[in-house]
């Protein structure tokens, strides 16, 4: 049995007591009017990237035609340009806020769905770091939770994150209006709450049946968990695809890419498998888990590499596409990304792919335990700054910035992760002895 | 120059993996082991040495992704400039995303192709090659371990019969000329 040690309760609650402050200030800091929007804007010596968007694009390297002149402009729906940056800057607490809930859920989200694969598929080798996974989606419940309030305060129309919500924007918008039915506020919660429900039940039940199977005799409780995982799969992967038009994709509401699902599945997917391969490495460290030893971490870190590679190829699936059919619709979601984010999208690719591919390529190093830390912390990072080039070029445009509410949102979340997964380890034996696949996974060489 | 050959002949891989060890902790050497499919761990309890064959893998992929640059280009760029896609520049880098494809394949072109090369070379395996297993059944279903010695066999076959074997045969070494 694993129990809590002060160190990480005072480490989860301090991190979590500085991002509260940060995004507070986040959001006093944030404009309330019109005018102390134009105020800061002058102050802060942005540029006035706004007012000239035409001109710049036209003269930026990627071709562009006149389309994107005029999608730009029904953007902003006649909208003044101070109104713009005023919405945009308002934006912004809002969208550190959403970022970071969001992506500490997908971690959880990720896990979980790396947990029904290993169930699903029978996996030998993994049932020695089922407990360290449970722990992990242990977040999933408070996490889908924080992201659902937000949704639901999203559509209250505080802020101008969903821009499809705002049914002034609408009303000039012919794309949006054609899609109306689907981008619809309260279908979009009914939806957000048939998934999260889905994804809850899994857990609930699958959890319930793994404490079982440690009591019991028989397999009863491992044949349910494997029917269970198999049906969680066929649910999970349509509805992690609806998950990501909808709370990511409709943030561009014009903009749609067919194989964004898989994207963010391939992101959340990473993370998850970093974040069990950071955990299982500091509970060892604790002395925990003993009989988990370097070819389980061997296999962790192959899926580390692998699925890296594998986040790479989407990436590049959408991007080259797009590049490619210079299509002005379709384009100017990265057209917006590589001018105005030139160093998260560029930097994300170093990151996500060449730092791991080079780091991870070699069979010995993935034995090598602070070699996976250091690995994995780049990548968690990196996959953060994925979510952000996702939603913050739709929500806050040229206003964007890593500062205090950004930080402050990793901050929070991070900690309030930190302090509900190891308070989910300590719930159970850290051990699944009663697994049938237990021995095999104990076994295991790589 | 050993002069007796002794072939012990398994039927299962575990039964193997456990014979090898036995055979080693007893400081017996053992000249080569025939199986028909690779056996998960016999190269650490034999003590063989880590094959280099990974870090050819690598040199060969950087090799066939500076070839795929060179390439690329050469052909789309200096040699013959096309308007593809209403993207007529004459700019490697504003071109690179449509060449990371053809990049991508020849890395994995060269590493793969070069490497299986590499193997046969340091395998020393060539089209027509006579086959080497003593006995044809090792490229079916049995595990054979070849012992080459000089002197008394007692020991030796009292050793292995303690193990799990099908099988012992014992052959004297007539190629002496060959070691």
């Amino acid at each position: 049995m694993y129990s809590i040690t002060k160190n990480i309760k005072i480490l989860s609650f301090s991190m979590m007591l500085i991002g509260l402050l940060a995004l507070a200030y986040g959001f006093y800091s944030a404009p309330h009017s019109l005018e102390e929007a134009k105020e800061m804007v002058s102050n802060h010596g942005y540029d006035d990237h706004g007012s000239n968007y035409g001109e710049e694009y036209n003269s930026n390297s990627i071709e562009n035609t006149d389309k994107t002149n005029v999608d730009l402009q029904e953007d902003s729906h006649k909208m003044s340009h101070d109104e713009h940056v005023y919405h945009q800057l308002s934006n912004r607490p809002w969208s550190a806020l959403y970022v970071a809930a969001l992506f500490f859920f997908l971690i959880s989200l990720g896990t979980l769905a790396f947990y029904a694969i290993q169930r699903a598929s029978q996996a030998g080798w993994s049932p020695i770091l089922f407990r360290v996974m449970e722990g992990i989606t242990g977040y999933l419940l408070p996490g889908s939770i924080i992201v659902f309030v937000i949704l639901v305060l999203c559509t209250m129309h505080l802020n101008h994150v969903f821009v499809w919500m705002d049914p002034e924007v609408v009303a000039y918008d012919k794309i949006i209006q054609a899609k109306s039915g689907y981008l619809d506020s309260t279908f979009f919660l009914a939806r957000a709450i048939f998934y999260i429900l889905g994804w809850n039940l899994y857990r609930y039940f699958s959890r319930k049946f793994s404490i079982a199977q440690d009591k019991s005799d028989g397999i009863v409780n491992h044949v349910r968990n494997f029917k269970l995982s198999a049906g969680f799969l066929a649910f999970f992967i349509v509805t992690e695809s609806m998950m990501s038009w909808d709370w990511i994709m409709s943030i561009d509401p014009h903009w749609f890419s067919t194989l964004f699902g898989w994207y963010v599945f391939a992101s959340m997917f990473v993370s998850g498998i970093t974040m069990i391969a950071l955990i299982t490495i500091y509970l060892k460290s604790q002395g925990y888990l003993e009989k988990v030893n370097d070819n389980h971490m061997h296999d962790l870190a192959k899926f580390m590499f692998g699925v890296s590679v594998f986040w790479a190829y989407l990436w590049f699936s959408q991007f080259m596409l797009i590049w490619y059919a210079n299509i002005p619709e379709e384009v100017v979601y990265f057209v917006a990304r590589i001018q105005d984010y030139s160093l998260p999208f560029w930097g994300m690719i170093v990151t996500n792919l060449i730092f791991p591919f080079l780091v991870l390529m070699n069979s010995d190093y993935k034995r090598v335990n602070w070699l996976i830390v250091m690995t994995g912390i780049v990548i968690l990072f990196g996959h953060y700054l994925d979510f952000y080039n996702m939603i913050m070029p739709g929500t806050v445009g040229d206003q964007w910035f890593i500062g205090v509410p950004e930080i402050g949102g990793i901050l929070f979340f991070g900690g309030l992760f930190i302090y509900v997964v190891f308070k989910t380890l300590t719930k159970a034996s850290l051990e699944p002895s009663g697994d049938p696949l237990f021995k095999e996974s104990e076994k295991f060489v790589y | 120059m050993a002069e007796k050959i002794l072939h012990a002949i398994y039927d299962d891989d575990d039964k193997l993996l456990a014979a090898v060890k036995k055979i080693k902790e007893a400081k017996i050497d053992i000249e080569e082991v025939y199986t028909p499919f690779p056996v998960h761990g016999l190269d650490k309890v034999l003590g063989l040495k880590e094959t280099r064959l990974a870090i050819t893998a690598f040199i060969y992929g950087c090799i066939g992704f500076s070839f795929a640059i060179w390439m690329m280009n050469h052909i789309m760029i200096l040699d013959w400039p096309q308007n593809i896609g209403g993207k007529p520049s004459f700019s490697f880098i504003e071109n690179m995303p449509s060449f990371v494809p053809i990049m991508f394949e020849l890395t994995v072109f060269f590493a793969a192709h070069l490497m299986v090369i590499t193997f046969y070379l340091r395998s020393k395996l060539w089209p027509f090659k006579e086959a080497e297993n003593p006995i044809p059944n090792t490229t079916d279903d049995k595990f054979l371990i070849e012992i080459k010695f000089d002197g008394s066999e007692k020991e030796i076959k009292k050793l292995i019969k303690e193990t799990d074997v099908l099988e012992i045969k014992l052959h004297l070494n007539k190629k002496n000329d060959n070691d």
